[in-house]
């Protein structure tokens, strides 16, 4: 039989998913025993222990210098930075993608601009947006947004151009105006996939987030990252990371969900 | 005077001819059936009607004046696919052009004037025989009732012109003949004035009140797009002859072989 019709079972498909993190896991594990071992100080590749007794630290008790759960304060610092400007990047995106993809002269005006805009690397301006809006909060954002805005904002355009033209006439032969085309026609048909291009865009949004923490911030998760490195603690890089990582997927997984219930025809194959 | 006035009516892209000289006066109330092989101008004469293609030369008229250049609320239209919105029920489908005549700014009713809408969508949904799938989505229902769904969502407006851009054509056979009923019921009942183009040389033949035939008279081997076509038969239907058939039948498929070639 050929390979490419070799289908796993459900439980075999589960335990293949599950293979490459089992072997990540051990080939880390034998790695750090092995160095531990060696040099029990080793700060390298930190156990099992090091690693909960950084978490313990720095989520569950309170910092003796200020007091604060460290881990928590820059758990919050970060997400509503990361919340502010993928929100305002997805409304920026909503308004101009909309206009561009239904109103021909807009795009003529706009579309240029647009994609010319999303060419530009934005860590590129971020000393420029450091210099312009100070080392505040408002920086932070509005790399976010500078950085996911533009791509969103073609992607809209692109969504709302891909209608069917049958549809776009049918709406005019029931009377509708401009305005109606776009409130009852273009925007709700493009909000599912509006949600779709924002879960796009988390990667790139975390990845603004952490860099520009990383250079002006006092805290936050990509801050405390680039803090401790200074001391080579691993022990608290790789659980922020892995924590990172959980908060990506959880705000994905909510992403997905949310379309599903609020948009029930589009993921039924209604599109 | 007739209800819409064809005058020497011409349409050409560049050096594509597509419809020359095309002469017509339908009254209204008629049942227009246009068949043709494809590529022969049928769709581009309906979208002429329709405000979406405007005329290279001659006169389009609707009781005098020129049609306006966009699609309007007294010109429904039908297409074979994507005519109804995904994202709303069949209900929210019918309801919606009473909403938007309505409110030109929210597009939404409420209150006693939602009621009253709603009940003239119930209406509507019977005479399609849509009524009991009120509330489910356009994906879930067959070709043919997203096809009925798309009718009633044009004639709740009371168009004065129907057009139909083979609604049928993607149908199976047994789910044409129920909807031919349908559309003949729906046009007996609103007297609104229809324009069908269809594949289907046999629909032509039996639906309606008036078949045009769409066909290039000249024929240029080394350039299928140098001529036009024009309407070469306009017959009104009941005059059913088989020799007839035959005739239209060779004609236009003669015509269709020379455009693929």
């Amino acid at each position: 039989m050929r390979m490419i019709n070799h289908h796993p079972g459900r439980v075999s498909a589960t335990l293949l998913g599950l293979l490459p993190f089992l072997l990540i896991m051990l080939i880390y594990s034998l790695a750090s025993q092995e160095r531990l071992a060696d040099n029990p100080n080793d700060k390298l590749l930190p156990g099992l222990e090091q690693m909960t007794a950084a978490v313990d630290r720095m989520a569950f008790q309170e910092d003796r210098r200020s007091g604060d759960y460290l881990m928590w304060q820059d758990t919050t610092a970060s997400l509503a930075r990361l919340g502010m400007g993928v929100g305002i990047a997805a409304s920026l995106a909503l308004v101009v993608g909309i206009l561009n993809g239904v109103l021909p002269l807009v795009r003529a005006n706009l579309a240029p601009l647009v994609s010319a805009l999303s060419m530009v690397p934005p860590l590129a301006i971020l000393p420029i947006l450091f210099i312009v809006f100070g080392l505040g909060e408002l920086s932070k954002v509005m790399l976010i947004v500078i950085g996911t805005a533009p791509i969103m904002m073609r992607d809209v355009a692109q969504r709302v151009r891909e209608l069917p033209g049958e549809q776009l006439i049918k709406i005019q032969t029931l009377g509708a105006n401009s305005w109606q085309v776009i409130t009852r026609m273009a925007l709700p048909q493009v909000l599912p996939r509006l949600i779709d291009a924002v879960r796009l865009s988390l990667g790139p949004a975390w990845l603004f987030l952490i860099a520009a923490e990383a250079i002006a911030s006092t805290e936050g998760l990509g801050y405390r990252i680039f803090l401790v490195r200074r001391y080579l603690a691993m022990d608290v890089i790789l659980p922020y990371v892995i924590w990172i990582t959980i908060l990506a997927i959880v705000i994905d997984q909510c992403l997905r969900l949310a379309n599903r219930r609020l948009f029930p025809w589009y993921n039924a194959g209604g599109h | 005077m007739s209800f819409i006035t064809v005058n020497n009516l011409w349409k050409e892209y560049g050096d594509q001819v597509i419809l020359e000289n095309l002469n017509l006066s339908v009254k209204q109330g008629e049942f227009c059936t246009l068949v043709g092989a494809s590529g022969c101008g049928k769709s581009t004469f309906l979208k002429m009607l329709l405000g979406q293609e405007t005329q290279t030369r001659g006169e389009l008229l609707l009781e005098g004046e020129a049609f306006p250049g966009e699609p309007d609320r007294n010109r429904g239209i039908v297409f074979q696919r994507y005519s109804v919105f995904p994202h709303l029920t069949v209900r929210q489908n019918v309801l919606m052009g009473l909403e938007l005549e309505q409110k030109p700014w929210l597009g939404k009713l409420f209150g006693s004037a939602r009621r009253e809408a709603l009940e003239k969508v119930g209406a509507m949904l019977e005479s399609v025989g849509l009524s009991p799938s009120a509330n489910k989505w356009p994906h879930e229902l067959s070709g043919g009732m997203q096809q009925r769904l798309a009718i009633a969502q044009s004639l709740i407006m009371r168009p004065r012109v129907l057009l139909l851009d083979e609604p049928f054509g993607a149908l199976d056979p047994g789910i044409r003949g129920d909807m031919h009923d349908l559309l003949l019921k729906l046009w007996q009942e609103t007297g609104t004035t229809i324009f069908m183009v269809t594949h289907d040389l046999k629909e032509g033949f039996y639906l309606g009140t008036r078949l045009l035939v769409f066909d290039k008279v000249r024929n240029d081997p080394h350039d299928p797009q140098a001529f036009g076509a024009t309407i070469t038969y306009d017959l009104p239907i009941g005059q059913t002859d088989r020799k007839l058939f035959e005739d239209i039948h060779q004609s236009v498929s003669e015509t269709a072989r020379n455009q693929a070639a």
